[in-house]
């Protein structure tokens, strides 16, 4: 074991304490007595008993996680599909500009995105609610689904596509029985991405709903502006645990599978 | 015993299983395959032979049906095969990566093809076991592609391609990963499945050896164009090209013109200076037309002194190539024209007869080597 020297001793610290000092003092807080935020008076979990009963705030949960699920469903079949034309379908004119164009949503600013979407959403006369804002979720998520996938693709042996059709599959069921399958995990965290950028979106959601429907982080902001209240600081809390126990989870599955295909090599070697 | 040698290519009553007939492919300006005609028959064990680029590989992806021609025909059992896609053709392909599929284990993999036919599932499992057992893979039927060796892979590789029993198997560079030793074994291998089988056989390779193993004819290819296709044997003893001699194997080429001294007998003037050489030929050269002499290496004898054969020159060993089995002398000519001869080691190797430097007589027949124009 190489041990540290100061100077990384040093640098770790610093680098840890500006990520997680923010979140610890916000977990800490919202485990106060008292309604004053910066007054510690003893520990309470009262907070956490009333967001329970706090309808605006479960409501706003619902929506988000509505929203989330299905813009970043709808995100994941249209990237996956555009990846798939921009990989696969060879040379055709005007590849370059489209693959350009599939990525600019990704540098283009929120706001520029929102106000956009605002516009055409007041144009086709739809009333501003969940639906816009999965719509607008959708749009600005399904570029990062595409780059997950695409890149995946480019490394897929097209061959086992091409044995899949010798063996007298449709180009359907090649897609559907190897295609899919293989690059499944590169969709799954194009999803999961999806997922997370729809969670905490703000900005475009803000601009995209309307009266009937708010989301989570929008909730969170109008009330931050009436003053903290511990009632959040309990909110992002169980925000941040549910996000840490998603991270352990994936990452013991992905180790899990890593150590499984190991031994079945192991063992491949030894019957060899 | 009147055994009947496997020819159809020479009866002319025989239908080929599959004919290019001036088969152009053109990607761009690049043209692949120039105006291509090949009859290839049913039970062949088919070898398309050349350089890396000479078209090969496309001419078998068009039998696949992932490419089509940009001229011309190809038939499979005299049906014109343009336009019909790989899924809906009897004609199955062994990847050269072998292309197995790596979330399914060994078992599925075969499956795969025949489950597309939807038969029904004991007729399927019956036809799997039977793979498995032709390529003496039982034991593996449950393991993932990548918890077998790379001679296993090839063999689920094939096994899988065959499953469909189609009319026409192409392979694709189908040893190139497995190591010389496994690679020898496994094209004895191959030609055994070929023969149980009854399956036409087309086989992609860029190894001249491999060919000349496995194949019942092989078609010389360079340049999008087929140089000569004939049986081995032939291609090695009677190749119609310097191209062709060059490919296969080892040769010496003296370059020279003819000169008619008998009945299907020549004179080459090949060096000022230096008496001409005789060969046989049963291909006719007019007086003065330059040619080529091809005399394999195994073909020239080697001597400490002149030897009373029909062609005898005089060098001196120039170097060395020994190989345990054999050894390659090349012998400088006067001329700077350099002859290898190849010598069986009968003998231990100390007790050689010639060494660097020495001044050694090389010789071969007049029916030893190949009279050739181009």
């Amino acid at each position: 074991m190489n041990r540290l020297s100061s100077f990384n001793v040093v640098s770790l610290t610093l680098g840890f304490v500006f990520l997680y000092v923010p979140m610890l003092i916000l977990v800490i807080y919202s485990f106060n007595a008292s309604k004053l935020v910066t007054v510690w008076a003893g520990f309470s979990t009262k907070w956490y008993g009333e967001l329970m009963s706090n309808e605006a705030f479960l409501d706003a949960a619902w929506v988000t996680l509505r929203v989330a699920v299905i813009s970043s469903t709808i995100a994941t079949v249209l990237g996956t599909m555009a990846a798939y034309v921009l990989v696969r379908a060879g040379r055709f004119y005007g590849r370059t500009l489209f693959s350009g164009m599939i990525y600019a949503p990704l540098v283009m600013p929120e706001v520029i995105t929102g106000l956009s979407l605002l516009l055409l959403f007041i144009g086709l006369g739809l009333d501003r609610g969940v639906l816009t804002i999965v719509l607008a979720h959708t749009t600005f998520s399904m570029c990062f689904v595409s780059v997950v996938v695409s890149s995946r693709l480019v490394s897929f042996d097209r061959s086992l596509e091409e044995a899949a059709l010798d063996l007298g599959a449709s180009p359907l069921d090649a897609f559907r029985l190897v295609t899919l399958p293989i690059i499944a995990p590169a969709v799954i965290s194009g999803w999961l991405l999806a997922f997370t950028l729809s969670l905490d979106d703000l900005v475009i959601a803000s601009f995209t709903s309307g009266p009937s429907a708010t989301t989570l982080p929008m909730k969170i902001w109008s009330s931050v502006r009436l003053g903290v209240s511990p009632e959040i600081n309990a909110l992002s809390t169980i925000l941040i645990g549910l996000v840490t126990l998603g991270v352990i989870a994936a990452s013991l599955a992905s180790k899990q599978v890593a150590v499984r295909a190991k031994r079945d090599e192991q063992a491949a070697a030894r019957a060899a | 015993m009147a055994e009947t040698v496997f020819a159809p290519w020479d009866d002319p009553n025989e239908k080929p299983l599959i004919r290019f007939r001036n088969v152009t492919k053109r990607f761009g300006d690049f043209t692949a395959i120039d105006d291509l005609t090949l009859d290839i028959f049913e039970r062949e064990f088919f070898a398309l032979l050349g350089p890396s680029g000479c078209g090969k590989t496309t001419m078998m992806r068009m039998l696949a049906g992932f490419e089509n021609p940009t001229g011309g025909a190809i038939e499979l059992s005299g049906q014109d095969i343009a336009g019909v896609p790989p899924n809906k053709r009897a004609v199955n392909m062994m990847f050269q990566s072998y292309a197995l599929f790596p979330h399914l284990s060994v078992w599925d993999n075969i499956a795969f093809g025949l489950r597309r036919e939807s038969k029904n599932k004991a007729a399927i499992a019956a036809r799997v076991e039977e793979m498995l057992k032709l390529t003496r893979l039982e034991k593996f039927a449950r393991r993932k592609p990548h918890q077998i060796s790379g001679g296993q892979r090839q063999r689920v590789a094939l096994a899988r391609s065959l499953a469909k029993a189609p009319k026409l198997l192409l392979l694709d560079e189908p040893l190139g990963a497995l190591d010389a030793k496994l690679r020898e074994a496994t094209q004895f291998e191959l030609m055994d499945i070929q023969e149980k089988t009854g399956t036409t056989f087309v086989i992609v390779t860029h190894d001249q050896e491999e060919a000349m193993t496995v194949a019942s004819r092989v078609a010389v290819m360079d340049e999008g164009q087929i140089i000569q296709v004939a049986t081995p044997e032939r291609i090695y003893e009677a190749p119609d090209s310097v191209y062709v001699a060059d490919f296969i194997g080892d040769v010496n080429i003296l370059h020279g013109s003819a000169k008619a001294v008998g009945p299907d007998t020549y004179e080459v003037a090949w060096a000022a200076g230096q008496n001409p050489v005789h060969a046989a030929s049963t291909r006719p050269f007019s007086d003065g037309q330059a040619c080529h002499l091809a005399i394999r290496p195994e073909k020239v004898s080697i001597h400490k002194d002149r030897p009373a054969a029909d062609n005898a020159v005089q060098g001196k060993v120039l170097d060395i190539a020994y190989l345990g089995n054999l050894s390659t002398y090349h012998v400088e000519l006067p001329t700077g024209d350099i002859i290898k001869a190849q010598v069986a080691n009968t003998r231990r190797i100390s007790r050689r007869d010639f060494t660097w430097e020495d001044p050694v007589w090389v010789s071969w027949t007049k029916t030893a080597g190949v009279l050739l124009a181009k």
